[in-house]
């Protein structure tokens, strides 16, 4: 057994959520800036020009890259042999959300679903926990904007559709999404399990490093052959046309009943936050 | 692709200069709005009562700050998916708002509108908000403060780059690109 705070999981939190809208993972700012390695109309080169300025002056200034700070999502992986002392893990978590929120001048937009008013400090956080072997406390956190999240999309397709029919739902929502999610988009797919878990699979995928190769052979190949799809659409960087709809397709999958088929698909903006810490 | 540089509300008259795919250097009064504030303006003005903003010939942003660090002007300052605003646009046009400026796709009615309304729909570069809190000159909340972030301020920006997607000839940039496409 190993003891963990929750003063320290407050305090890890509240860095993760303020350090995620500060700064870019390092795969996607080295995905982007591939982007102006090439060729590229007016339109897209000053976005890129933009982009590049935007990570510098956030950085620089303590700002947040987007005014849409997000719903903070949090994913953790609790260690069966950890012990959390001191009060609950998830009211640790939500006050790290309020802190990170408030001290990092960041946007609180969350609001109550009917009668829309706002909560003041961002939380509710949405918290996927998840308990596995070990000693460790592994906390991400994902800050999740409204205008890619808006274009997400769930089905539950008939087993008939197959791969193909997998395939035409995904693309179908990059095109559907146009310019909404701010492209280039990462595209996270979940596959298969129930209702509830495919769009879960599919959020969990937009934190996989751009570059890395899906470990299952099938899923790799539907990887690449997806984002060529995609970068056919003529979308482009923030909708002006051009090759570079989406940086990279993540594809998640697990089985599922024999009569279902449901695929989910959550979309990322170019501004693709999320930060990690292990405790 | 032509470039201009607009003084907004002096240059109101000049929008038949742009066309779509143009950028647009704007200086000068706009208002921020997004989805609360909109629905109290067209309540308002469907009531026949007068806003908390002059409407003729205005530029509403379709945008809600980051909190103001100290010492700063403004927090990071970004445009939301305009198409949300959809079914406010007519209203607000009739009251004489004559640019949009935001985020993403337009709505199938939208160019038609413009067209009616001698009015044009611009996007800003979404998630650049820390660069454009740059073109902030000054910051004031004029409307329902209570709304946080979604309250409506009057911004004074400095070139403030923009493209426009609908002009007020009916053109669409973002339809144009798809039609070429198929
Ligand atoms: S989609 Fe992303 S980059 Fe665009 S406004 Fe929302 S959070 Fe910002």
């Amino acid at each position: 057994m190993r003891a963990i705070h929750v003063d320290e999981i407050r305090a890890a939190v509240r860095k993760l959520c303020i350090d995620a809208n500060l700064y870019l993972p390092s795969d996607v700012t080295a995905a982007l800036e591939n982007l102006s390695k090439k060729e590229n109309s007016p339109l897209t080169e000053m976005c890129l020009t933009q982009f590049r300025a935007n990570r510098e002056v956030a950085a620089a200034e303590g700002l947040a890259l987007c005014q849409d700070t997000g719903t903070a999502v949090v994913f953790i992986e609790l260690g069966q042999e950890v012990q959390i002392c001191g009060g609950l893990l998830t009211d640790a978590v939500q006050q790290g959300v309020a802190d990170g929120y408030r001290d990092g001048y960041l946007r609180k937009s969350i609001v109550t679903a009917l009668s829309r008013i706002n909560t003041e400090d961002n939380t509710p956080a949405v918290i996927h926990l998840r308990l596995v072997a070990g000693e460790h406390l592994l906390i991400r956190v994902l800050p999740k904007g409204g205008g890619a999240e808006n274009m997400s999309r769930m089905a539950m397709l008939k087993p008939s559709a197959g791969v193909e029919g997998v395939c035409d739902f995904v693309v179908d929502t990059v095109k559907l999404a146009g310019a909404n999610p701010c492209p280039p988009v990462i595209v996270g797919v979940g596959i298969g399990g129930n209702f509830e878990s495919a769009p879960i699979l599919a959020k969990q995928a937009l934190m996989r490093e751009i570059g890395s190769r899906n470990p299952d052979p099938e899923l790799d190949e539907l990887e690449q052959k997806l984002l060529m799809r995609i970068n056919q659409l003529n979308i482009g960087v923030q909708g002006f046309g051009g090759p570079d709809t989406a940086l990279a397709v993540f594809l998640e999958s697990m089985p599922c009943h024999f009569a279902s088929l449901p695929v989910a698909v959550n979309l990322n903006c170019h501004v693709a936050r999320h930060q990690q810490v292990i405790l | 692709m032509r470039e201009h540089i607009l003084q907004w509300p002096e240059d109101a008259g000049k929008l038949d200069a742009l066309h779509s795919g143009d950028i647009v250097y704007l200086s000068g009064t706009i208002y921020t709005a997004r989805d609360a504030a909109h629905r109290r303006f067209v309540s308002l003005l469907q009531a026949g009562e007068g806003t908390p903003v002059d409407l003729r010939d205005s530029a509403i942003f379709y945008a809600g700050p980051s909190p103001c660090l100290p010492g700063h002007v403004c927090g990071s300052i970004g445009p939301t998916t305009s198409s949300r605003m959809e079914i406010y646009k007519e209203d607000m046009m009739k009251a004489g708002m004559k640019l949009m400026i935001g985020k993403g796709s337009s709505d199938p009615g939208l160019p038609a509108l413009c067209q009616r309304y001698g009015a044009a729909y611009l996007v800003a570069m979404g998630g650049v908000a820390a660069l454009t809190a740059h073109c902030i000159r000054s910051m004031e909340t004029v409307a329902w403060p209570e709304l946080g972030a979604e309250a409506v301020r009057r911004l004074t920006v400095e070139r403030l780059p923009l493209v426009v997607i609908d002009d007020i000839y009916g053109n669409d940039y973002f339809i144009d690109l798809a039609q070429k496409c198929e």
